[in-house]
């Protein structure tokens, strides 16, 4: 049976839809948990009430922001099995553990405490309410590191073996799954752009503030925290930004051929284009930085980039020795003893799914004409200009924000920020760069991996569920309206958080509470509550 | 896989009762919230009433709900072609009970934050979807398991399958869909007495009442309709408890009162849906003696029975296909590998008691009960 190449279309518009969806309110989470949590150290340490009202002002935001990011990751666990079931068949046995790991170690961790967090103020003692704290904050990072090793895998498909009794890949070494250096390096990125997300939108908002002359005390000191919590972020996005790409050479080479437009093999050490132009003759016109590109994904001189040209010849290649696999697949399944069938399987199984990309062109893929297999090898390079344009786009944001905060911190640290109106003024329009960066980078990761799903083992169109169209017009129509209607009414609700300002919060829990946090015993880490 | 202490047998075994028991858990922690936002419209009338129901639930919902988050995260890890038939077959299903499960987090969040009537109404309808909507579905899920879905397996294991949305709806199932339903606003009825005051109090321990009595019926008569009514499945071929995961390699059959089958030869599994039974008329009891906690502890009870009484019929098949049976997924065909079973197993055993702690010790801090005063005193309240 062929596969509906629009049910397939239809699926990875709403997968990458709802997943870039989820992840404008990921980032936020991270950040703004992070420091939450530092700002409420501050107050336990010197118990000083406005590190406490900053605690509760952030955190009002921090809560619309994660009721929204709850109900778009609820959307997320389901539909792998939804919209992606042969994905599931076939690589739920090692893709599967993360994500239920995730589950038991990180989302139970921060939805239990988040309710603590919002309701415990005058039933914990200040000790007991920090940790509480710091324990969402902590869940939220366990998040990210596990849907990150599941995420990783996809990109380079370590410690699993393709089974042919069972039909699918399965694990031989789990620690190789979760050390993947391609989930390491994506998970300090990743929750490093979350920390510029929340770094940004504190300062941001301080700014408007300063400039409204409004609630100075607090905006002053969040801006302090925001200043040097933000430069740090920015500093290792870029550097683990680098090493992203390093990593990506080394298991990745086409999503960085087509990062960078490289459509030959170049000579080592590579240039960086800093902007490209496809010209009508087919030819490229280009800027280019000399050695840079090949430093930052070599780390060498002498070792050579292969070009999109070059990589389409392998790719050729290895579906021809896909094709052994799976005509010895299909003696298999004929007859179960055949022992010659499952040697070719071990030995040649790493291209089956190279021959799996010929399931788009014709069923019975071992006749597949040389024409075909061209085809299928030219199917493995991802669309070259989107994302030569989307990277040029992050690296630039990543780079501008090491200036900004560096600028942020030296004015915050001499105290003279309020006098400088332009500077504010520059903080308040800044924000929306972190999210764009942040989407930016996940169209990288992701449609720069296709044609694959999981990178080399299965296409992903191979991977889709068999629903119908009208199953994904009806889910998908119900998703961008659903989602496009709540987004209104966050983005309304959070403009008034924020023009309400911080001040009732304190008065209420002071004002109508005997027994406000009591003073910490400094032995208890986890103090009794107050009854 | 020399060096795993634990057989595969019986791992499968261990995973299938743990997949019980994580439904389970979803069921009574997350089935309690579910029920009170179904209850919502009925038990409290005010707006203040309604707030004092929503920050009943405010502090632990978002942990409840993870039991759910998890049972799905568990089934694809432990059982993925499950995940991936299920899922994928009952396509529409599962939109509208994510439809309604979006509507829950926003809908606790942003309501307080206007006082304008409408706006707060708007948000309550939406609550109370959130709560009925999939409690229903959840229920007609487990109907339609047991008749069986209709789907297919290729030689590649690709699932396909071949019913409709509506197809679903029959009336076993829908029956199935009233038994959850009424026994989660059991639950829910029987958690909103002990921990509320006055009318609320009162009014849900009236429709605790009558939803337990309902849940009672119903689930009687849901025996009575798997005994005599519906077709079970049985493996007539030999059966294989350690080999490869592949649904293909046995033969199926249809057979009426199949699914009574194993209590005749396990009579101890009687147990299961004697505790739905006595569970469902405890808490009907206990509600109107007003006795909280044991009405509470009943409820719970009656969920773990009714919902174990589901399962263990089932055993040893998972999800049975009507267009296919052969195709069944079973708990000896459906599984991980031995090794991801074990590294599972291992994590669960890790992690489950250390969330059973902290659960237990939020409860603690957040107990007491909630009334129209308390509400004022937390700027954080909803
Ligand atoms: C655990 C796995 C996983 C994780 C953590 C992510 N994705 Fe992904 N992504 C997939 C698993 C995946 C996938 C199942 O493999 C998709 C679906 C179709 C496809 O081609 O790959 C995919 C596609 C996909 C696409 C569309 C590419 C295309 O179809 O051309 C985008 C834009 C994103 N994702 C973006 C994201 C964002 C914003 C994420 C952060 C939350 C994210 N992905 C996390
Ligand atoms: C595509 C794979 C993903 C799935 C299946 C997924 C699933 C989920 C689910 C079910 C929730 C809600 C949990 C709850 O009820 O509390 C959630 C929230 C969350 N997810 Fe994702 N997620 C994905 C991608 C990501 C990525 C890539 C990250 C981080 C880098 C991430 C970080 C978080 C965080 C921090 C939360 C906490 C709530 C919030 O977003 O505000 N997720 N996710
Ligand atoms: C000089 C700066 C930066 C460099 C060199 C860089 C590099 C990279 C590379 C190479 C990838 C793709 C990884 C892959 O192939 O899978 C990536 C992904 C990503 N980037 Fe960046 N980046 C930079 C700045 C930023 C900034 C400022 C943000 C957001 C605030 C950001 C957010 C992301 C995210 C969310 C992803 C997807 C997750 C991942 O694959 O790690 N990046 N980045």
């Amino acid at each position: 049976m062929m596969i509906d190449q629009t049910v397939v279309d239809l699926s990875r518009a709403q997968f990458a839809a709802t997943a870039l969806y989820h992840f404008l309110f990921v980032p936020l989470t991270l950040g703004l948990s992070f420091m939450m949590a530092i700002m409420e150290s501050v107050y336990v340490m010197t118990g000083r009430e406005i590190w406490r009202k900053m605690t509760l002002f952030w955190g009002t935001l921090f809560g619309i922001n994660f009721a929204m990011g709850v109900a778009t990751g609820i959307v997320m666990e389901f539909q792998f099995g939804m919209n992606w079931s042969y994905y599931s068949h076939y690589v739920g046995d090692v893709f599967g553990a993360p994500l239920a790991i995730e589950g038991l170690m990180a989302f139970f961790l921060e939805a239990t405490f988040i309710g603590l967090f919002f309701f415990g103020w005058d039933r914990l003692s200040k000790v007991g309410h920090l940790v509480v704290t710091w324990l969402v904050a902590l869940g939220a990072n366990f998040s990210a590191l596990w849907i990150l090793i599941a995420n990783g895998w996809m990109q380079y498909p370590v410690g699993a073996t393709f089974n042919p009794d069972t039909m699918r890949m399965e694990i031989t070494n789990f620690m190789e799954v979760i050390f993947n250096p391609v989930a390491q390096t994506k998970f300090v990125h990743t929750v490093s752009a979350g920390y510029v997300t929340g770094a940004v939108f504190v300062l941001a908002v301080s700014a408007l503030f300063l400039l409204r002359g409004n609630h100075i005390e607090l905006a002053k000191r969040s801006i302090v925290v925001a200043a040097s919590f933000g430069l740090a972020a920015a500093l290792s996005v870029v550097v683990l930004g680098d090493e992203s790409g390093y990593v990506a050479t080394e298991h990745q080479k086409m999503k960085i051929a087509a990062m960078e437009a490289m459509y030959h093999t170049e000579a080592a050490p590579a240039g960086l284009a800093l902007v490209a132009f496809p010209q009508a003759d087919g030819s490229i016109w280009e800027i280019k930085i000399p050695w840079v590109l090949g430093l930052i994904t070599t780390r060498s001189f002498d070792t050579e980039l292969p070009g999109i040209d070059d990589l389409v010849i392998q790719a050729g290649e290895r579906i021809r020795n896909g094709l052994k696999a799976y005509t010895a697949l299909e003696t298999l399944q004929a007859d179960r003893t055949n022992e010659a069938a499952r040697t070719t399987i071990g030995e040649t199984w790493p291209d089956l799914g190279y021959a799996l990309l010929l399931k788009r062109y014709r069923v019975d893929i071992e006749n597949a004409t040389d024409a075909e297999v061209a085809m299928a090898a030219a199917d493995t390079v991802p669309d070259v200009w989107p994302l030569f344009w989307t990277f040029r786009l992050m690296v630039g944001v990543g780079f501008f924000f090491i200036a900004f905060f560096a600028l942020a911190f030296w004015k915050a640290s001499r105290g003279t920020l309020d006098k400088h109106k332009s500077f504010l003024k520059v903080a308040v329009a800044v924000l929306p760069l972190p999210w764009i960066a942040a989407e930016a980078g996940w169209i990288i990761a992701e449609y720069g991996r296709q044609p694959w799903a999981i990178e080399g083992v299965l296409p992903t169109f191979y991977a889709a569920s068999g629903l119908t169209v009208t199953d994904l017009v009806i889910s998908l129509s119900f998703y961008v309206t659903v989602y496009t209607i709540l987004a209104v009414i966050m983005v309304w609700l959070m403009t008034k958080a924020i023009n309400a300002g911080p001040k009732d919060y304190v008065a209420l829990l002071n004002g109508e509470t005997e027994e406000v946090p009591q003073a910490p015993s400094p032995t208890a880490a986890h103090p009794a509550p107050a009854e | 896989m020399d060096f795993i202490p634990i057989d595969y047998e019986s791992l499968r075994i261990i995973w299938w009762a743990l997949l019980g028991i994580l439904l389970i858990g979803f069921a009574i922690m997350g089935g309690m919230d579910l029920g009170i936002g179904a209850l919502l419209p009925a038990v409290a009338r005010t707006d203040e009433e309604r707030r004092v129901l929503l920050n009943l639930i405010g502090p632990t919902w978002e942990g409840n709900q993870v039991w759910l988050v998890l049972g799905g995260g568990a089934i694809f890890a432990a059982w993925p072609p499950l995940y991936a038939v299920s899922f994928s077959g009952f396509y529409l299903a599962m939109i509208v009970i994510l439809l309604a499960l979006i509507l829950r987090p926003v809908g606790f969040k942003f309501r307080g934050k206007i006082t304008d009537r409408r706006w707060r109404e708007a948000w309550d309808w939406a609550l109370f979807v959130g709560g009925f909507v999939p409690s229903v579905i959840f229920g007609v899920a487990v109907g339609n398991v047991l008749l069986g879905a209709p789907f297919s397996l290729d030689a590649t294991l690709r699932p396909q399958y071949l019913g409709t949305f509506f197809g679903l709806l029959t009336p076993f199932a829908l029956l199935c869909g009233l038994v959850s339903l009424a026994m989660v606003a059991t639950m829910g009825a029987s958690v909103i007495a002990a921990r509320t005051e006055g009318a609320i109090a009162q009014r849900a321990r009236i429709y605790g009442r009558w939803a337990g009595l309902a849940a009672l019926g119903l689930f009687g008569l849901g025996g009575l309709w798997v005994a005599f009514g519906i077709e079970g499945y049985v493996i007539t071929s030999t059966v294989v408890t350690d080999a490869a995961s592949n649904p293909l390699n046995k033969t199926v059959a249809r057979q009426a009162g199949a699914w009574l089958a194993n209590y005749g030869n396990q009579p101890w599994m009687m147990i299961a849906p004697f505790l739905g039974f006595v569970g469902l008329g405890l808490a009907v009891y206990y509600l109107g003696e007003r006795w909280n906690v044991p009405a509470i502890l009943a409820s719970g009870l009656a969920i773990f029975g009714i919902v174990s009484t589901a399962g263990l019929s089932l055993f040893p098949f998972l999800l049975p296909s009507s267009f296919d049976p052969d195709a069944s997924l079973t708990v000896w065909d459906a599984s991980s590998s031995h090794l991801t079973l074990f590294i599972m197993l291992i994590a669960t055993v890790i992690f489950l008691p250390i969330i059973l702690a902290y659960t237990s010790w939020v409860y603690k801090v957040m107990s007491g009960p909630v009334t129209p005063k308390s509400l004022g005193r937390n700027p954080n309240a909803y």
